[in-house]
């Protein structure tokens, strides 16, 4: 037994909270998970059914907190948790996971099997057992402060073509600007229209904000992984500067893990209330345009869907805003069938995209989301997550599919009256 | 004399076991502690969890499309289960009598048949589903066959005893009762108590976040 194995078993003793032990008392192994889950529905294969991913954490729990599991332990009998445990649960835990959270919404007892399955990345990633495209990621997000390597020096790049293509001054580092707005990478690298539409969506909203060349990055590899000194540094970083900034809100960006990561788990990770207020950027330009600052016109006549981000919808509860705001725009907008908290996820949340290991199984169950939108009929679907685009691009492509994606941020900045 | 055993002294065990087991069980799973949320909630915990307690009865049309016949052989099997325990005369009679000290109506005979048909047969139908179904059959293990034996013995041998001529019957059904109050703290069995602590949590956490859970 490895040193680290030993940690990770204590790192998973640490998880069996007073949640997680109702969770696994109530489960009747009923197996309805499976339906909730695309790995499983997709593959059929029973091994992707959310609660058996929990098995090394349910051996820990029965031999530390049952009445037999104790009797066994103290007779030198039962089933302990191995080493061999974690490199065999290992892929179901990282590769055939995002978090999406959509079993927790059907367990007929209740439970979080998402919450479970993050607790259980901690002990995976103490004890050694995480993918190396996650490890990486988490070390360039401590080294350069983003998991893509992306430096401050990118971002000034990409600022300064943002400049010239909108002739607005993006303002860095200003303090007491009300809203301090981070980017994922993701967006910066690909998506730096996002940052376009941002900066003249406030300019034309009349709002006071600005970036930091501290702080600008809003992922959080620590949480995917389940590292929870690497997240708590991360968030810690965004913290900071927004303190020093002395700013009233951070914005999150539309990369739904990020929201997840500084909205609700953020002050738990750093021990305190945060002296700011969080709020995604969806919540804010629906609340820009019910103020009547944010001035949107509807001539979006495209037949259009709508593919739910599950950190900002399921897990996020921004739930409502998208579909304001779309409908603000968009003249033929059609839900898609399990939509909203009951959405299907794109197949690389919870770090998967980050996954090289996973890739096969991730296009592999894209099928579903190629289901959805076929039935649906419609060839533009909007998002409002970075992450979520760029594999919902890489699946249309796999499938040779005739989508177009678009982002929601930017599909509003289209259609600003001037 | 074995039968005044199991009248007496045996039921007397078993309810005790079973009253302080589940309460042993409960108090534990409190006392692991949730840590406290620092995170500003944008909704109430307090009615997120009221609301998931009640909400789960209904289930997510993922459920009700794809695992239709489970759900129904499910909530056969638990209204059956149900309205023989509680509203079956014998038991009325014997709750009025040992335990509670007064009775309430009980359900008429066709009523008892049905819910019996009810509760056996989706009793049945989720245990084949639990051998032949790859994924159940992937997650079961020892405790989930023996609580659904217990259960089914207890239920056949309180069929059998109903007409309460014989009483061999009777006593073996009460005997069959009492192993299964023994055994239910220390199984799964416990669910029918903790699902309300697992969904409170769940929709706390969700109510919070502002997500009907």
């Amino acid at each position: 037994m490895s040193e680290t194995f030993d940690l990770g078993v204590e790192a998973m003793k640490a998880q069996l909270d007073a949640k997680v032990a109702s969770y696994f008392s109530s489960c009747v192994h009923c197996g309805l998970c499976a339906e909730a889950c695309l790995f499983y529905t997709e593959t059929g294969d029973p091994h992707y059914t959310p609660i058996y991913k929990l098995e090394p954490m349910k051996k820990l729990w029965r031999r530390e907190k049952t009445f037999w599991g104790k009797l066994g332990a103290s007779l030198g009998m039962g089933e302990e948790l191995t080493e061999q445990d974690f490199a065999d649960w290992e892929t179901l835990v990282y590769d055939s996971c995002t978090l999406c959270g959509r079993c927790s919404m059907v367990c007929p007892v209740g439970n979080d099997i998402t919450y479970m399955i993050r607790k259980q990345r901690e002990a995976f990633s103490v004890a050694g057992y995480a993918p190396e495209g996650m490890k990486e990621a988490s070390r360039r997000a401590l080294k350069y402060g983003s998991p893509m390597g992306v430096t401050f020096k990118t971002l000034q790049a990409t600022l300064s073509h943002v400049e010239k293509d909108t002739g607005l001054t993006i303002p860095v580092d200003q303090k007491d600007a009300d809203y301090m707005t981070l980017f994922s990478s993701m967006e910066i690298v690909n998506f730096p229209e996002y940052i376009e539409s941002i900066a003249r969506i406030f300019k034309s909203a009349g709002v006071s904000w600005t970036i930091s060349s501290k702080a600008y990055e809003a992922t959080n590899s620590g949480i995917q992984i389940g590292n929870k000194e690497i997240a708590a540094e991360l968030v810690g970083r965004v913290v900071q500067a927004a303190e020093d900034l002395g700013v009233k809100y951070v914005v999150s960006p539309e990369c739904g893990h990020a929201y997840t990561a500084i909205r609700w788990e953020g002050p738990n990770l750093i021990g305190r209330a945060f002296n700011f207020e969080v709020v995604h950027i969806l919540e804010l330009l629906e609340q820009l345009q019910s103020e009547g600052r944010l001035k949107l016109k509807s001539t979006e006549q495209t037949p259009l869907t709508l593919h739910d981000p599950c950190q900002i919808v399921r897990r996020g509860g921004v739930v409502e805003q998208p579909r304001v705001l779309l409908n603000s725009v968009a003249d033929n907008f059609t839900e898609m069938t399990d939509h909203g908290v009951m959405n299907w996820c794109c197949g690389g949340g919870g770090g998967v995209s980050a996954n090289e290991r996973a890739e096969e199984v991730r296009l592999e169950v894209f099928s579903c989301k190629q289901k959805q939108l076929n039935q649906t009929g419609v060839g533009t679907m909007v998002t409002a997550c970075a992450n979520c685009r760029i594999i919902l691009e890489e699946g249309i492509e796999h499938y040779e599919m005739d989508t177009e994606v678009i982002s929601l941020t930017e599909l509003l900045a289209e259609h600003l009256q001037e | 004399m074995i039968g005044e055993f199991i009248d007496g002294p045996l039921w007397t065990f078993a309810l005790t076991v079973f009253v302080i087991g589940v309460i042993w069980r409960i108090a534990s799973i409190l006392m692991s502690g949730v840590r406290n949320d620092l995170a500003v909630p944008k909704g109430s915990a307090g009615n997120g969890a009221f609301r998931a307690i009640f909400s789960r009865f209904v289930p997510e049309r993922t459920v009700t499309k794809r695992g239709k016949l489970q759900l129904i052989a499910g909530y056969a099997f638990h209204l059956g289960l149900f309205a023989l325990l509680f509203f079956a005369q014998p038991h009325i009679d014997f709750f009025a009598q040992r335990i509670t000290g007064f009775s309430w109506p009980a359900m008429p005979y066709w009523a008892f048949i049905v819910s019996a048909e009810l509760a056996f047969a989706g009793l049945i139908f989720l245990w084949l589903y639990r051998l032949l179904n790859p994924v159940t059959r992937l997650l079961s293990d020892l405790d989930d066959h023996v609580g659904a034996i217990l259960v089914f013995v207890v239920m056949l041998s309180g069929c059998l005893a109903l007409a309460q001529s014989f009483e061999v019957l009777r006593l073996l059904h009460l005997l069959l009762a009492e192993l299964l109050l023994l055994y239910f703290p220390f199984s799964k069995l416990m669910h029918a108590f903790t699902f309300v602590m697992s969904r409170g949590y769940t929709g706390a956490t969700m109510g919070r976040k502002g997500v009907n859970a």
